[in-house]
């Protein structure tokens, strides 16, 4: 276990360096960011003394070396746009992102795997096809669109929901979070589903094809002859045996929802993450949109190293041999 | 003796409605099974042996079901019972084991669990009763230190020891028929003999009764009493196994007799019978092994064979073998 956590991190390290590259190269190759620093009426001294203060005018690789190094002493940069440190710029916002995600996530799974193994246990139903239906239009309908709907409905129409902006929060250790607030949820609920509504249906359509492989196998064969319910044999052997794609689909969508949940965050003012990296590219603000991109490189290993311990969790073929047997 | 029928089958059917049509899987199986006998149920791949044991649990897949006959565990009638009330039969009344336990046994529960799972599904016992109960059966099947083999997992084991804990997965609740499908097909010929004798004790100390459904005449003829021939959906020929083997009266069961290796001579190729089983979509009209019979005449193309019996030995064959001299 110490040598794999040990490999890992080694690869984590070079993901990440490998990442610091490419972003560093691809933002310096978009605009100027003086024209965001300056305005455009400063004196020709002013330009000087700024792009000396940045060292805008060092080539590209001593400026990433500088980088680097700034970086690996936990300095990641100050934002142009609000000047402040860009780690805390990203960590008062993600809270907001977390929160969203998580609902949006624990929703898709909570409804998701149920509907998706009924569908697959009774293919032929009636329930089952409008299930599957309504998940064809839950992958193909753009999110974008379904945000709108769901604004124009519930916050227009029926006024049942505000249309945006987090609510009241709380603050608990520290941090800010609306869903300890009747406010908060009330502001939570459309971004959630609208976030949720693509996990959903493909938790469905994950355990709905998992449930009807397994359903035919000898297992549950084996288990209905042992007189097991077919409650039993749904809840203690078919969950198990469809669980692992399951774990894997849901750790990268939850790593690539808290790094561009943008659409939803956008529709629904959700000041979270997806609407900081939104507005730092428009606004040409660079340490922002590096640090972020390599921090949401380590968020992908953390995650994908969080999905291979609940592999081994889950089956235990995949634990070490124990040597007494 | 007819008291101790523990089950009675007659005129079984159970037939699949698939797109290209109707496939008569089983199609008018008859035969009773006492208590503490073992029945062998033979037959080639595609015969219907295992669809019958299925049938037999009220676990046929879609989309096949049972359209017709009857079949009876000690008296009472299994064939339309409710699905609770099925689920009650299976693993209580009667069980079943399965050809190969790298299969049937879930790779991610501890065989402990899977084990729970079986004796919890029929109730009313204490989990430490239930743990006592699983340690003593793993122990009544050999299986060394019994009580730490709970926490093992299936791919722990090696394959021998996996079909016991099958097989002890089958016996918790104490049924009193036993289906085994082809249960030693999947092992090393040394574990089949040891599993097969562990079987012929188990059946001799518990007195419970047996459906042993395999393709293979040399281990039926070791474990079973009584053997059922199976072509094309029908028992082509039952009888006590010493009868049917020494003096078959169907040319199918000569052709399977014959094509077993202890037959041949070494160096000369061994016996087969021409052809492949028929597909059940397109039964032959009369006899349905007619095309692949060497004795077959104009009556097989036409009729089919109904039931004759010569004491307890029974065959459908408009041309049956001579009977052997005692």
């Amino acid at each position: 276990m110490v040598e794999i956590l040990f490999q890992r991190l080694l690869q984590a390290a070079a993901v990440m360096l490998a990442m610091s590259v490419l972003v560093f190269a691809g933002v310096y190759a978009i605009g100027n960011p003086i024209d965001v620093l300056i305005g455009p009426d400063a004196t020709q001294a002013v330009r000087a003394e700024v792009i000396a203060r940045y060292g805008l005018d060092l080539p590209l690789w001593r400026q990433y070396l500088g980088f680097l190094r700034r970086f690996l002493e936990g300095d990641f940069g100050r934002s142009f746009v609000y000047d402040l440190p860009v780690l805390d710029l990203i960590l008062t916002r993600l809270p907001a992102t977390l929160e969203l995600t998580l609902t949006a996530v624990a929703v898709a799974v909570a409804a998701g795997v149920p509907l998706g193994m009924y569908a697959g246990y009774r293919p032929r139903s009636a329930a089952a096809r409008a299930v599957m239906a309504a998940s064809v239009v839950g992958v193909s309908v753009p999110t974008f669109w379904i945000g709108l709907i769901l604004i124009l409905v519930f916050a227009v129409w029926l006024g049942w929901l505000p249309a945006g902006g987090r609510g009241a929060t709380v603050a608990v250790l520290g941090t800010e979070w609306s869903l300890l607030t009747l406010d908060g949820l009330a502001h939570l609920v459309l971004p959630a589903l609208n976030l949720a509504l693509f996990k959903l249906a493909l938790m469905i359509r994950l355990a709905r094809a998992g449930t009807l492989e397994i359903m035919l196998s000898d297992t549950v064969k084996f288990a209905r002859a042992a007189g097991l319910s077919e409650w039993a044999v749904l809840r203690h052997h078919v969950l198990r045996l469809i669980a692992i794609p399951l774990v894997t689909v849901l750790g990268l969508e939850f790593a690539s929802t808290v790094a561009f949940a943008v659409v939803t965050e956008t529709i629904f003012s959700w000041p979270g993450l997806g609407k900081l990296i939104i507005d730092s590219i428009t606004s040409l603000d660079r340490p922002v949109m590096v640090a972020y991109l390599i921090l949401i490189a380590l968020l992908f290993i953390v995650i994908n190293l969080m999905v291979d311990l609940a592999y081994a969790a889950l089956d235990p073929r995949l634990r070490r041999r124990r040597s007494a047997s | 003796m007819t008291a101790d029928v523990a089950l009675a089958v007659a005129d079984l059917r159970t037939h699949f409605f698939t797109r290209a049509g109707v496939v008569k899987a089983v199609d008018g199986v008859s035969f009773t099974l006492r208590g503490g006998e073992v029945l062998g149920l033979v037959g080639e791949s595609g015969s219907g042996k295992s669809i019958t044991g299925f049938s037999i649990l009220g676990l046929v897949d879609d989309p096949g079901r049972i359209v017709g006959g009857s079949i009876r565990y000690r008296g009472r009638e299994l064939v339309g019972l409710r699905a609770a009330e099925l689920r009650a039969v299976r693993g209580r009344e009667i069980a079943m084991v399965f050809q190969d336990p790298m299969m049937t046994l879930n790779p991610m529960l501890a065989i402990g669990r899977q084990m729970d799972l079986a004796l919890a599904a029929h109730g009313g016992r204490p989990a430490a009763a239930r743990r006592a109960r699983s340690v003593e059966i793993l122990g009544r099947l050999g299986i060394p230190e019994p009580a730490r083999r709970l926490a093992a997992y299936p791919h722990e084991l090696s394959g021998g020891m996996r079909q016991r804990v099958a097989i002890a997965c089958a016996l918790l609740n104490r049924p009193s028929v036993i289906i085994a499908d082809e249960p030693t097909t999947a092992l090393d010929v040394s574990i089949q003999a040891q599993i097969l004798r562990e079987m012929t004790d188990l059946v001799r100390d518990t007195g419970v009764a047996m459906i042993w459904i395999s393709h293979d005449l040399a281990v039926v003829s070791s474990v079973a009493q009584r053997v059922a021939v199976m072509y094309a959906g029908r028992i082509v020929e039952d009888g006590p196994v010493t009868a049917v083997l020494r003096g078959p009266r169907h040319p199918y069961t000569r052709g399977l007799l014959d094509s077993l290796p202890a037959q041949g001579r070494p160096g000369e190729p061994l016996a087969q019978i021409p052809g492949t089983t028929p597909s059940l979509l397109t039964r032959p009209a009369g006899c349905p092994f007619h095309p692949r019979c060497g004795r077959a005449t104009e009556p097989c193309r036409t009729a089919e064979p109904e039931r004759r019996a010569d004491g307890e030995h029974g065959f459908r064959c408009h041309n049956p073998l001579p009977e052997a001299a005692p």
